[in-house]
């Protein structure tokens, strides 16, 4: 690619670089999936090994982040919760952004009665908290991996499809759809290699957002309960054992929440600095 | 004239809007064919159904408009007739088809190398290598400098000139017999149309292409044209060869948008047609031009036909006051 061609980017990419605040959020959050990865062999203890002898004992250099109220290492735990944590929001994620694009894209593009219907349905769908929308559908379909991605995944999907739908029903009018329809090109073509790309930086956008709160709602669930069942560790899970303990175990709440406030702040930071970079109003 | 049909042939064409339960005719039994290597221009002012008749030949229409009667045949298939999947297959490989707003015809975040040939994959089934070289020949071909590095290049690099050079190479690439090009000028600055007119030109005599050319433009008109057809309310009020078109304008319109055509010599003064086209729910029966016609009579209530005139059977009026 010619140093020409490449300005567009380049100009995206170095604001994003340029944006401090973008930088920190996108160093936090590596670091999180970066340790989720290599959880089985960084964490120090066996996530759900119990020890009576070290009941609740604080944090030292052996137990950095202290033990539970059964003896397990809450450093391992977080590790291993942060696989949880982080695969249910990245797929849930995932999921909601594909299928609500795709109804999105397709219903702004046609309009019409399929328009009109997947407005209702969006509407419906979106008067509902995200929160207990997932509540709803985990106690209906019970508590497991998959289950959990679809729930939140399901929240995900009108929002998507009402972002997707406005800004195709603004790239519909241009002159450049209108000149592919001069070239025979198919609705399905013009639809997802001329206007998709059009809309992916809005979509990005609002998928690093999502992406927090997907990862909130898990551990919402499993704060309630209604994640992964134990003894597997969550964020969620072991702040709800640290909120049981709170009295004689505080950092038992406190080290699992950091880590949850450390990936909102991360993710939000990436978004935020996103939005900005992908802003052609914004100063340069 | 050769032997082989005419690359587009229109046969009493009718396209209709349905407003409030009723048909109206934006373009009203229009007929005419262009033959390879000419250029038929269709004048008249906004409203006047030169844009409809366009939209009806490449079947692009809006969804409330359909064309209600007559045939377009390019290179012999009728478009009328044929399946959206042939009509499909037909845009962009037979007719190619250029717009007034280079700035936005464009798709801003996709390289234009691979906009222009991503047409030669969709129709010829080229591979994406393939493409790309074909696409450099083409920007060679319309001209574009330093065609080669300005593949990856994206629209907003390009002027407004060299983007409706872009333009033509896509409307091109398959190499399509007729071209339309719905007012390719009107956004460009008056040495820029003047070049992407004499390249339409060059590669019309190049690829034998039937230009049908739409433009309010009549000096565009005066130096591209083979033939005029002058259009008002959806009815074709005048067809001439160009020549006999400005030296015998017949129809009172065609008069009347001579006369409000600046020109360097006489007083200076431009003379507006009074009164604008009506709208479609309101056009008068018969001839659509009476309402703002000075030789208004009363059979014009009744619409007149296409008539020769002056001998040629090639100058044809619609108009009662003309027909001698």
């Amino acid at each position: 690619m010619s140093a020409s061609s490449s300005a567009r980017r380049n100009t995206v990419a170095s604001r994003a670089l340029r944006s401090p605040g973008l930088a920190f959020g996108f160093v936090v959050v590596v670091v999180m999936i970066v340790a989720a990865l290599i959880a089985p062999w960084a964490s120090p203890f066996d996530p759900d090994a119990q020890d009576v002898m070290l009941v609740l004992s604080p944090p030292d250099t052996t137990h950095l982040f202290g033990t539970d109220a059964f003896g397990r290492d809450v450093f391992s735990r977080i590790l291993w919760g942060a696989r949880i944590s982080l695969t249910v929001g990245f797929l849930a994620t995932a999921v909601g952004v594909v299928i609500g694009t795709v109804i999105g894209v397709v219903a702004g593009y046609y309009g019409g009665v399929i328009d009109r219907l997947v407005v209702a349905a969006t509407d419906v769908l979106l008067s509902f908290p995200q929160l207990i929308m997932g509540l709803l559908l985990v106690a209906v379909l019970g508590a497991s991996l998959t289950n959990l991605v679809i729930a939140i995944a399901v929240t995900a999907v009108p929002a998507f499809v009402r972002l997707a739908r406005g800004s195709t029903l603004a790239m519909r009018e241009r002159d450049f759809v209108d000149a592919c329809r001069s070239l025979g090109y198919s609705d399905l073509r013009i639809m997802f290699l001329h206007v998709l790309p059009n809309i992916l930086d809005e979509l990005v956008v609002m998928a690093s957002l999502w992406l927090a709160a997907a990862i909130r709602t898990e551990s919402t669930l499993a704060f309630i309960g209604l994640s992964v069942p134990p003894p597997t560790a969550t964020w969620g899970g072991i702040v709800r054992e640290g909120f049981d303990n709170l009295l004689d175990g505080p950092w038992l709440a406190v080290f699992p929440s950091l880590a949850i406030l450390a990936v909102m702040i991360g993710l939000n930071l990436i978004g935020d600095g996103l939005r900005d970079a992908s802003d052609p109003r914004a100063p340069q | 004239m050769t032997a082989t049909p005419p690359p587009l042939v229109v046969e009493g064409l009718t396209t209709s809007i349905r407003l409030d339960g009723r048909l109206h005719h934006v373009v009203r039994d229009i007929s005419f064919e262009i033959r390879a290597e000419e250029t038929l221009a269709l004048v008249g002012e906004s409203g006047c159904g030169k844009s409809m008749t366009a939209l009806s030949v490449t079947g692009l229409l809006p969804p409330i408009a359909s064309v209600t009667s007559g045939r377009i045949l390019v290179e012999g298939v009728d478009m009328v007739a044929a399946s959206e999947k042939t009509r499909e297959d037909l845009r962009g490989d037979r007719i190619g088809m250029i717009f007034q707003e280079p700035m936005t015809s464009l798709n801003p975040v996709l390289p234009i190398g691979f906009q222009v040939g991503e047409a030669l994959m969709r129709h010829h089934g080229l591979s994406k290598k393939a493409a790309r070289e074909r696409a450099r020949e083409l920007l060679e071909l319309v001209r574009v400098p330093a065609a080669a590095e300005r593949l990856d290049a994206y629209p907003h690099q390009f002027s407004g000139g060299m983007r409706q050079r872009v333009m033509i190479a896509l409307a091109l690439a398959c190499r399509p017999s007729v071209l339309i090009a719905d007012e390719p000028t009107t956004a460009l600055d008056v040495t820029i149309q003047a070049q992407v007119l004499a390249l339409v030109a060059d590669l019309q005599k190049r690829e034998g292409l039937a230009v049908l050319l739409i433009t309010h433009n009549l000096g565009v008109v005066a130096s591209v044209a083979d033939r005029v057809m002058v259009m008002y309310g959806g009815d074709v009020v005048e067809s001439a060869p160009v020549k006999a078109f400005f030296d015998r304008p017949t129809h009172p319109y065609s008069q009347a948008l001579l006369a409000a055509m600046p020109r360097i010599e006489g007083d200076g003064q431009l003379k507006p047609i009074p009164g604008q086209v009506p709208p479609l729910t309101e056009m008068p029966s018969g001839c659509r031009f009476q309402s703002r016609c000075p030789l208004r009579q009363e059979i014009c209530d009744r619409l007149p036909e296409m008539t020769p005139v002056g001998g040629d059977p090639e100058h044809k009026v619609r108009c009662w006051a003309r027909s001698e």
